[in-house]
């Protein structure tokens, strides 16, 4: 992505055990603090109240199909990859109630939800969230309409990012641009170190109030030796990504691919159960329902994340547009690689290997972009329209 | 609205369990409401009165196994106007419907010490399978949410939201961590309609499929993975065997592992 750098202070050194102390001074300040947490067998992100609850010496082993929690032998607390939670079950909630009405004489008054608006503070976001998160910015509050549910909670949102020193077994920021280094969307960045067994943070801020988040701390000055480690942590960890993604021209390889026959063939394997797009940090679809109670009096509408692997989600009088499994499947990848960059001005991807990982049958994505692009995609440059995408 | 006259219910029992004529009485909050909004006209588990036909909503469990039930459907056909069935056993033919894979009468003599007063029929079959349904509502049991929601939408004139969606879905909204990706567990909820919220992968179990095939199912994907990785026809064979077992997509998965 273009953003620039944007660094307000230099790296400073924060000593492990003052990561309670941050966690402390963000709930004095009204946040609720969100963070990796261990539940139900991998790390997830729930409220933190201490540092205690992080999951220090734990990581995890991932591939298609397939996540392990595995101890470490270090007492790292970030020392993870993405779990299958992203920021976005706090900023586009799942569930959501729009509004309610109340049957009054021959018409109905609506009452608006004004829902209390969370203030939150995000602590050990991923570079590739942070691209993931000014995706949904842009999708979300810079286009016609701007989602007031994402936006009021998006507002208070403070981000404390760590930097990624082991990427996950399906990882590929590196080829989407998107990591492993946090450049820019933070108000923290934080890049463990381990020092003869020391945990430390090298810690820089992004904004004036990252900076006065700082002066709340006792930290001490980071030496020029440990300064450069925390590119050298993001060189060493950029070789170790676990997939890689071509994206030469990966625009134009879709729109003469739609009659690919790699798509009948993903489409066998492929359950059409949406987890792929549930687990998306960019994915955004919602569907509203109403609800009625039983006497008609009141009603209620209520949004839900929705997926475009439903037969639903294609709905039009007379049928679903998309009623194959391959049509489902195809919409999807090229929504994320292709016809995103046309609507929204990038990728929908950004690399975090959530969907290989969480699809129940290991479906790869940059496996399926390597096959797009071996097999001759002889499709003539179909380009679809804008109501196709 | 409120001065028109309540709608007369009645809820028929045929080859089940009644676990799911209890979900209406267990709607303990929306109860009053429903009664409320209808007239209970028969429903032997919550009242001995009967008020006789027609009836504007038929709630129907249960499944088809005798030669008398399949008579009895008719007639309840015939006294309602809009005829919903519920559950796994009305909608699939139940587990009950585990006699269609042999055949019934080896069992007989086993079960009974006077089998020649059994009269059954060789198959379990749901009731769509004699008279039309207008509407089907899944479950084993069914959720008593979707119940009132059925109800209330019929009472205010509009369509049910009742998602034929899968399981995955209600998983993922509720941020449950997929045992089939963390632990490996089989889990039928790639292919199994939603509307139960996801309750056995929240307890760290295997969905089994209560709420039947979901819209357009790829059973022979997710087989072909167990497969792969270790599951025995036989197990993949049990596991769509549960409450749908007799469920088209169902059927034909269980069949296609059998040997
Ligand atoms: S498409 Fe997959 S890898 Fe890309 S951002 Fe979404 S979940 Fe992550
Ligand atoms: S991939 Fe599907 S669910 Fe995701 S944003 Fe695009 S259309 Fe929506
Ligand atoms: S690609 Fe995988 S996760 Fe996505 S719908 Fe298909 S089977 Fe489900
Ligand atoms: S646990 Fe089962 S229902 Fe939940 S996402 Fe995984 S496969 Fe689907």
């Amino acid at each position: 992505m273009s953003v620039p750098p944007h660094r307000v202070h230099d790296q400073v050194r924060l000593p492990g055990e003052q990561l309670q102390t941050l966690i402390e001074a963000l709930r004095l300040l009204g946040y609720r603090v969100m963070g990796p947490k261990v539940a139900e067998g991998a790390i997830v992100y729930d409220e933190l109240t201490s540092a205690a609850e992080l999951p220090v010496g734990w990581t995890d082993e991932q591939k298609g199909g397939s996540y392990r929690l595995v101890k470490r032998n270090d007492g790292a607390a970030f020392g993870y990859a993405l779990g299958p939670h992203s920021w976005k079950k706090y900023l586009h909630p799942a569930v959501h109630r729009l509004w309610k009405a109340k049957r009054e004489g021959n018409g109905f008054e609506i009452s608006e939800e004004t829902p209390e608006v969370p203030k939150l503070a995000f602590l050990g976001v991923r570079a590739c969230e942070l691209h993931a998160i000014a995706i949904q910015d842009k999708v979300l509050t810079q286009g016609v309409f701007r989602d007031p549910i994402y936006s009021s909670r998006r507002e208070n949102v403070f981000i404390v990012a760590v930097n990624c020193s082991q990427p996950g077994g399906t990882c590929f920021c590196e080829s989407m641009g998107t990591g492993p280094q946090a450049t820019f969307g933070f108000d923290l960045a934080l890049t463990e170190i381990n020092v003869n067994g020391r945990h430390d943070f090298l810690v820089e801020a992004g904004t004036d109030r990252g900076t006065e988040m700082l002066q709340k701390i006792p930290h001490e000055g980071a030496t020029e030796k440990e300064k450069k480690t925390v590119a050298e942590i993001a060189a060493q960890a950029a070789q170790h990504m676990g997939r890689q993604l071509n994206t030469h021209e990966i625009k134009e390889l879709f729109y003469r691919s739609l009659e690919h026959p790699r798509w009948d063939e993903v489409a066998e394997r492929c359950l059409n159960c949406a987890n792929c797009t549930m687990v998306c940090p960019t994915c955004f679809c919602t569907t509203v329902e109403d609800v009625t109670d039983l006497a008609g009096t009141e009603a209620e509408r209520w949004r839900k994340w929705d997926s475009c692997f439903t037969a639903d989600f294609s709905y039009i009088h007379g049928g679903s547009v998309r009623a194959s499994r391959k049509s489902r499947y195809r919409q999807w990848l090229t929504h994320k690689l292709a016809t995103w960059i046309d609507q929204f001005g990038s990728s929908g991807c950004v690399g975090c290997g959530r969907c290989i990982t969480w699809c129940p049958v290991a479906i790869d994505l940059t496996e399926e972009v390597l096959a797009i692009r071996q097999a001759g995609s002889t499709d003539s440059a179909a380009l679809p329209t804008k109501e196709e995408q | 609205m409120a001065q028109k006259r309540k709608p007369k219910l009645a809820v028929w029992k045929f080859a089940s369990c009644d676990g799911c004529q209890l979900s209406l009485l267990d709607c303990e909050d929306e109860l009053l409401a429903v009664v409320g909004a209808i007239e209970i006209a028969n429903f032997p588990e919550a009242s001995r009165a009967v008020i006789n036909g027609p009836y504007d909503v038929s709630l129907v469990e249960g499944s088809i196994t005798t030669p008398h039930d399949a008579e009895r459907i008719h007639k309840v056909r015939r006294a309602s106007k809009f005829l919903v069935t519920i559950g796994a056993c009305a909608t699939a033919g139940g587990i009950q419907a585990l006699r269609n894979f042999t055949e019934v009468q080896r069992y007989v003599p086993i079960v009974y010490a006077s089998p020649q007063y059994i009269q059954t029929l060789n198959k379990s079959t749901p009731i769509a399978d004699h008279v039309f349904v207008d509407f089907q509502l899944r479950g084993c049991p069914i959720n008593k949410h979707q119940l009132v929601e059925v109800l209330s939408a019929h009472l205010n004139g509009r369509k049910p939201n009742t998602p034929t969606y899968g399981v995955c879905i209600e998983c993922k909204r509720r941020g449950t961590v997929c045992i089939m990706a963390a632990q490996g567990a089989i889990c039928l909820g790639p292919v199994t309609q939603a509307g139960c919220g996801a309750i056995c992968p929240s307890f760290s179990r295997g969905c089994y499929g209560c709420f039947g095939p979901k819209e357009t199912p790829n059973t022979d994907a997710l087989s072909r993975w167990w497969s792969d990785h270790g599951v025995k026809d036989r197990d993949i064979m049990r596991t769509y065997r549960g409450f749908n077992a007799y469920a088209e997509a169902f059927r034909r998965e269980s069949e296609a592992h059998e040997k």
